[in-house]
């Protein structure tokens, strides 16, 4: 299939302006992964900041303020420049080689796209360094600590969060476009591998949820600098209508981070179990269910701002009824390993943890989800171990298996296995004893978002403290791991994994610069 | 490869220096801005900061320019296929959805402290205790000429909307006029459309002049509307929710009719430079698209804002 | 790569010996089930909801387990070659939507019965400030003297700082904690002067955020005396670590006596107001208010924390004029985190407060205050 590279396509141009100046799917897709990659390590290292100041009770590295600031920068640095950017990675590289175009649908504003980013970020880590500090209240920026008794910094955060919410916003309208638009003749919707259908969607939650987003921070800035009143009573507002605002936006948002990350799995089981993926049709509504009521479940995260109690019960029936569809899909996974002919490279690990594990962040998530317990559980750490389970086990090795997956497809050569498996290893048990013990401190009664503890809360901190030393440490195998493999190793051949199916794995590996620029014989495109 | 014979390319653009200039002129915009916004508000002098955010802006601008101008000429040159003309219009498509989100939100706000937070406040409804122990002075009206806390926000004299249903009334009411208007000008924008379709050159220049004047027609009595809320019903950004919500929805839609004229200001241009056919003229469909959308965007402004 | 697994291994079991005998040290490994109604009906949906995911896991899982042990290539396995069946995909979206009505029944119960804070027997309006709780007893009639009063955090700055050793109870103990009789229907007006906080003793299992500008209602039925701990539950800024929330539950008798010499000393307090205090009466009642109240922003010796909170020691308004050094404690900055004082402290305080800074930290004003002078000022408006 090198066939694909004719001599009047160009390969990629020289030195710095090739990354800088790129039309490339495939080299934006690397740009956004390696920035997420980045991203991560300082959003992780603000998280080791929090983990180690909570070693011990008592204040020990940090002011009050600067934990404050942690804890908002390592929830902003983590979602919006980490996993985001990765999963919009991830689709710039494979989606045209899945659907067998030559490119994204609008290359350049795909670069755009890309690069907003770094500056957005640079912007967004510079208020570290500003006199007042950077932002202190939380990813979430309530209303009016994020308002009337914000840093000035809040300013500069505003703009990060407009100008990246403009990146998702073009990210998301140029794969709605290569998707809907840029398929090869016999690719038809339904023949489409799952991690395209389940990107679609996530796109269009994205359009329809970023510019939600710059509403609300439009309006922080109106009531900051301009003197309206949305957000203080004394004008006739209301703190709780930027929550609204903000969770309709938030509450997809987190769905946006894992429903790519189905798709990935979607794509990794089957190929290890050598078996067709279970149930791909019901896949395809499920997911489709899942973005549909991310839509009228928002205020499961403000049971306990007084909601009148009709309020609080439909919200709770609606999101209760998301662990349906979100079943279905678990299930098909099972069922796919299920009298397959499994074998266990890295990726299929990766892709087996997150079933379990995101499995048991998905059951906090229902007990959340129940009103008078989330009473409970509110602003304490037992939140922070759901989230952090549907999140790192969830989003973040879903990225890795894709990493380990796809790696020798983008390099032309196999990782080092073993080193995969031992950072596989150490992640998954680093993982656990980081976030299993936070449920116990959630459940014993420590709220979220403090520098210091009451003494029965001691034990688990340290354990859970050792576990994120543990975890973050071993991320730096995984960047061990990707650079021998782009210098060198064992030659990839196309197929590469004996039970890959689909079109990226006709192409040569490494994937030509170009793929596709005629489409694929349709005899190649079988159903997933 | 069978269908490689039948197969139209799709054009891959060569590298391209736009995008990574736009952001750094978007970046150096934002963050001019920001400080200049901070400056002020701390009493400083934001002089430096807003020429590094005007020199922002005009980088991107200068750059949107470059950007069109070359999408333009390669659509001249025949590099456009028909696939990538369907690619653009899916993504001005999705694109016009976007902004309808933007104000869903701001839309989402009013109906939210309209039917929730000033009755609340004014001690009716669920949390009706609020208003009983917090506001004892406040009552639930809306639009809402007195606020809960008059010292911190001043109350407006008057409001803005429709006091009464009488025709005497609505011919001197400017929103009216103003809805009058921009209903027009979706009209005559159509008109220049068919006259395109068909060919009619100079149909298309009136109409679209026309189109034109209209938007700027409407941008005018916007602008003295807003100088009569200033100056005579005292409704400012500062005079609590009822200016808080009339502003931004009103502001951010008079933003979008000003860039939507542009826009077909630019289109008008182009049209008496002898651009568009009739089976190829996109960029002229997107403008009128935007056009349509600032219009019904209007109408609902127009319903909630000031008739309801 | 053997030996490092080991280790990895070594360190893993003791990690879980280590966890093992937290489980059997203390009992804090679960939700609290309380001392109401609400909290144990509260307790008892969660476990059920916990068993029921627990339940549909181990099924979930043993089968994928048993899958991964015996479908494996190494061990031959032949994949199988079906790939749908709309009859399974039904049953499993059936079955966990039956389970989720199961789980909704009584959830629905709890919470209706949670929201009626209808016919009570003592209101209390709670507000948050940054960062401490005001406790208003609500009077049945006006003449009556208004029992409130604020409560603040009392673990001392060393034990945080590590200075000190730590006490039990660190972080969790206050100077005036909030007093309710027992087996009464006690109802909370929560609110806030500032930012949201949110009011939270999980031993009554009630929750509620504290929203400036707006009242929620919640309510408890203490049924056992004793003590009871909780915390601020939603972040309001530097010190949201460092608010806590302790509840004294007393029999009615008790809780009378207690009440009573609550407006005793209030009404003690009134008569005080004009009482002459001595300069080192005003500087010691200062300096306490001042550890206790200001120094979280103003840090101790006065020196601030740039730049957000300014030095008091060598700022223009603390060595300028008297008078509007007071007003500025009265009424704070609005707008910024200087709040108003004019309620929370009384004017001995006040007075104290401000003999205290401007004859401290090297500023040395030599003004003494008496609590006539701030009366007048706070009689003035
Ligand atoms: C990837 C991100 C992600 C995902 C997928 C989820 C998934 C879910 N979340 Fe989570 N959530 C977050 C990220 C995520 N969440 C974050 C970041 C926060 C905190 C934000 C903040 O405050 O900072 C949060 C907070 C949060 C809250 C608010 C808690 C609080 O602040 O008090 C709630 C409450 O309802 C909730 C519920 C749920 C539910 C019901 C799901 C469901 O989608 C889960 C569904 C899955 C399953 C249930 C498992 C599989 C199903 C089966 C095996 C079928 C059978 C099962 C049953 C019938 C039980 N989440
Ligand atoms: C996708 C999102 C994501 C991810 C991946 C993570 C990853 C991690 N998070 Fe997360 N976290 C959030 C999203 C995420 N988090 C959000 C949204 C919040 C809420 C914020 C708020 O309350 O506003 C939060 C809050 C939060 C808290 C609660 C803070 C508080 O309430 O005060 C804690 C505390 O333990 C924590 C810990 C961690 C740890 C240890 C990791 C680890 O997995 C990180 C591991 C990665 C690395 C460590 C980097 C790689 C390695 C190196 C750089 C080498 C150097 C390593 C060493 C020195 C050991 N996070
Ligand atoms: C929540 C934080 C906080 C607490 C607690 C606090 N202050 Fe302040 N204080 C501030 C801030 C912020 C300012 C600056 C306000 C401004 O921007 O002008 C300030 C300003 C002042 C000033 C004026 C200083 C100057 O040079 O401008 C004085 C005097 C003062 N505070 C006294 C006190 C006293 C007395 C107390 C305790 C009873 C106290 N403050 C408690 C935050 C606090
Ligand atoms: Cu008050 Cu947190
Ligand atoms: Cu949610």
């Amino acid at each position: 299939m090198s066939a694909a590279h004719d001599d009047h396509h160009h390969g990629p141009a020289k030195g710095l302006s090739r990354w800088l100046f790129t039309t490339n799917h495939k080299d934006i897709g690397t740009l956004y992964l390696w920035f997420s990659f980045a991203m991560f390590l300082l959003g992780g290292s603000f998280a080791m900041v929090i983990r180690a100041e909570l070693f011990q009770p008592g204040l020990q590295l940090v002011e009050p303020n600067f934990f404050n600031q942690m804890t908002t920068m390592h929830g902003l640095i983590m979602v919006f420049g980490a996993v985001m950017p990765a999963f919009v990675g991830l689709a710039n590289w494979m989606i045209p080689m899945m659907i067998g175009a030559p490119d994204m649908a609008l290359p350049r504003m795909n670069n755009w796209s890309f690069w907003i980013l770094p500056f957005a970020f640079a912007m967004l880590s510079s208020t570290l360094l500003m006199d007042a500090g950077a932002p202190n209240f939380g990813w979430t920026f309530y209303a009016p600590l994020s308002t009337t008794y914000a840093p000035e910094t809040v300013t500069f955060f505003i703009f990060a969060v407009h100008i990246m919410g403009a990146s998702s916003i073009m990210g998301a309208i140029n794969i709605i476009a290569t998707v809907l638009n840029m398929r090869a003749p016999g690719m038809t919707l339904m023949k489409m591998p799952l991690f395209v259908w389940t990107w679609l969607i996530t796109a269009y939650l994205l359009i329809a949820v970023m510019p939600v987003l710059a509403g609300v921070v439009t309006m922080m800035l109106f009531d900051i600098h301009f003197g309206t009143s949305f957000f203080n009573a004394a004008g006739g507002g209301d703190p709780v209508l930027f929550q609204h605002v903000f969770w309709f936006f938030g509450h997809p948002e987190v769905y946006i981070m894992i429903l790519p990350a189905f798709g990935v799995i979607s794509a990794i089981i089957p190929t290890f179990a050598r078996k067709r993926l279970f149930g791909y049709d019901s896949m395809v509504y499920a997911t489709a269910s899942i973005a549909f009521l991310s839509f009228i479940v928002w205020a499961h995260h403000m049971f306990t701002v007084g909601m009148p109690i009709a309020g609080e019960l439909f919200f709770m029936y609606a999101t209760m009824l998301i662990a349906v569809p979100t079943g279905v899909k678990v299930f098909n996974w099972v069922a796919t390993m299920f009298r397959g002919s499994m074998t266990f490279e890295t990726p299929m690990l990766f892709a087996i943890a997150f079933v379990v594990l995101f499995t048991m962040g998905g059951f906090t998530g229902l007990m959340l989800a129940i009103t008078p317990a989330d009473f409970q559980y509110h602003d304490t750490y037992f939140v922070v171990a759901h989230f952090h389970y549907v999140l790192v086990p969830g989003a973040v090795f879903s990225i890795m298996a894709a990493t380990y997956y796809w790696l020798p497809k983008w390099t032309g050569h196999m990782y080092d296995e073993r080193l995969g498996k031992l950072h596989f290893w150490l992640s998954f048990i680093g993982v656990n004893i980081l976030f299993f013990p936070q449920h116990f401190l959630g459940l014993a009664g420590m709220p979220r978002r403090i520098p210091d503890y009451a003494l029965q809360f001691a034990d688990f901190n340290w354990i859970s403290s050792i576990g994120g030393f543990l975890f973050g440490a071993s991320q730096l195998i995984l960047l061990v791991v990707v650079i021998k493999c782009i210098k060198g190793g064992k030659k990839a051949t196309a197929q590469v994994w004996d039970g890959a199916k689909g079109l990226e794995w006709t192409v040569a590996s490494p994937a030509p610069y170009h793929t596709f620029t005629t489409p694929p014989n349709p005899d190649l495109i079988e159903a997933p | 490869m069978a269908s490689a014979g039948s197969h139209e390319t799709y054009y891959v653009p060569e590298q391209t220096r736009l995008p990574f200039f736009a952001s750094i002129g978007l970046v150096l915009m934002v963050f001019g801005l920001g400080n200049a916004l901070n400056d002020i508000k701390s009493a400083e002098s934001a002089s430096l900061s807003t020429w590094i955010s005007l020199f922002g802006f005009g980088l991107l601008s200068f750059i949107i320019f470059q950007w069109f101008s070359t999408v333009i000429r390669e659509n001249h040159a025949g590099l456009n296929s028909d696939q990538l003309k369907r690619s653009y219009v899916w993504g001005m498509s999705w694109f016009i959805f976007s902004e309808v989100m933007f104000f869903a939100a701001f839309f989402g706000a009013l109906f939210y402290v309209r039917n929730f937070v000033v009755p609340w406040l004014g001690g009716e409804g669920d949390k009706g205790i609020t208003g009983e122990m917090l506001w004892p002075n406040f009552t639930a009206v809306w639009p809402v000429i007195e606020n809960p806390n008059p010292a911190l926000f001043h109350d407006p004299e008057e409001a803005l909307n429709v006091h009464e249903w009488s025709l005497a009334f609505f011919a001197k009411f400017l929103p009216f006029w103003n809805t009058v208007i921009l209903l027009t000008s979706s009209v005559t924008v159509h008109f220049a459309h068919t006259a395109l379709k068909a060919n009619k050159r100079k149909q298309l220049v009136q109409w679209l002049s026309v189109t034109v004047a209209l938007g700027v027609l409407f941008l005018c009595l916007q602008v003295l509307e807003y100088t009569e809320a200033y100056e005579h019903y005292g409704l400012t950004l500062n005079s609590g929710i009822y200016g808080s919500t009339f502003f931004l929805l009103t502001g951010f839609h008079g933003f979008h009719v000003t860039l939507g004229t542009f826009i077909l200001a630019v289109m008008l241009l182009r049209s008496m430079k002898g651009h568009f056919k009739p089976d190829d003229h996109f960029g002229f469909e997107a403008a009128s698209w935007y056009w349509h959308f600032v219009d019904v965007v209007w109408v609902g402004l127009f319903i909630f804002v000031y008739l309801m | 790569m053997l030996p490092k697994a080991k280790l990895w291994l070594a360190l893993t079991v003791a990690a879980l010996t280590m966890l093992s005998t937290n489980l059997q040290a203390a009992w804090d490994l679960n939700m609290p089930q309380g001392v109401t109604q609400i909290s144990r009906d509260t307790y008892d949906l969660h476990m059920q909801i916990l068993w029921w995911c627990v339940a549909i896991g181990v099924v979930v899982f043993s089968v994928m387990i048993w899958s991964i042990v015996n479908h494996r290539k190494s061990k031959g396995a032949v994949p199988a070659t079906f790939h749908e069946s709309t009859k399974v995909e039904i049953v499993w979206t059936i079955i966990p939507f039956i389970i989720l009505i199961l789980m909704a029944v009584p959830a629905t119960r709890v919470l209706t019965h949670a929201y009626d804070a209808s016919e009570s027997d003592l209101d209390i309006q709670i507000t948050g400030y940054q960062w401490r709780w005001e406790y208003r007893y609500l009077r049945q009639n006006a003449d009556e003297d208004e029992v409130s009063f604020f409560s603040n955090l009392s673990t001392s700055r060393d034990e945080i700082n590590n200075t000190m050793p730590k006490q039990e109870n660190y972080l969790l103990d206050v100077d005036n904690p909030l007093v309710i009789p027992i087996n009464k229907k006690v109802r909370f007006l929560v609110t806030s002067n500032d930012v949201i906080h949110a009011w939270w003793v999980p031993d009554f299992a009630v929750k509620k955020d504290a929203i400036p500008g707006f009242i929620n209602e919640t309510w408890t039925i203490v049924e056992e005396p004793g003590v009871y701990r909780g915390q601020c539950a939603e972040l309001c800024g530097i010190d949201h670590g460092f608010m806590p929330i302790v509840v004294h539950a007393l029999p009615q008798d008790e809780y009378d006596a207690w009440y009573a010499g609550r407006q005793e000393q209030a009404r003690a307090a009134r008569a005080q107001a004009n009482n002459v205090v001595t300069r080192d009466q005003a500087m010691a009642t200062g300096e306490a208010i001042y550890n206790r109240t200001c120094v979280a922003c103003h840090q101790a010796g006065g020196v601030g924390l740039a730049p957000a909170f300014p030095a008091l020691a060598g700022s223009s308004v603390v060595n300028g004029d008297l008078t509007a050094n007071i007003e500025l404690v009265l009424h704070g900055v609005p707008g910024t985190a200087m709040a108003s004082y004019a309620r929370m402290l009384s004017p001995v305080e006040l007075s104290g407060i401000v003999t205290y800074i401007r004859n401290s930290f090297g500023n040395s004003t030599g003004d003494l205050v008496q609590p006539a002078d701030v009366n007048a000022l706070l009689e003035a408006q």
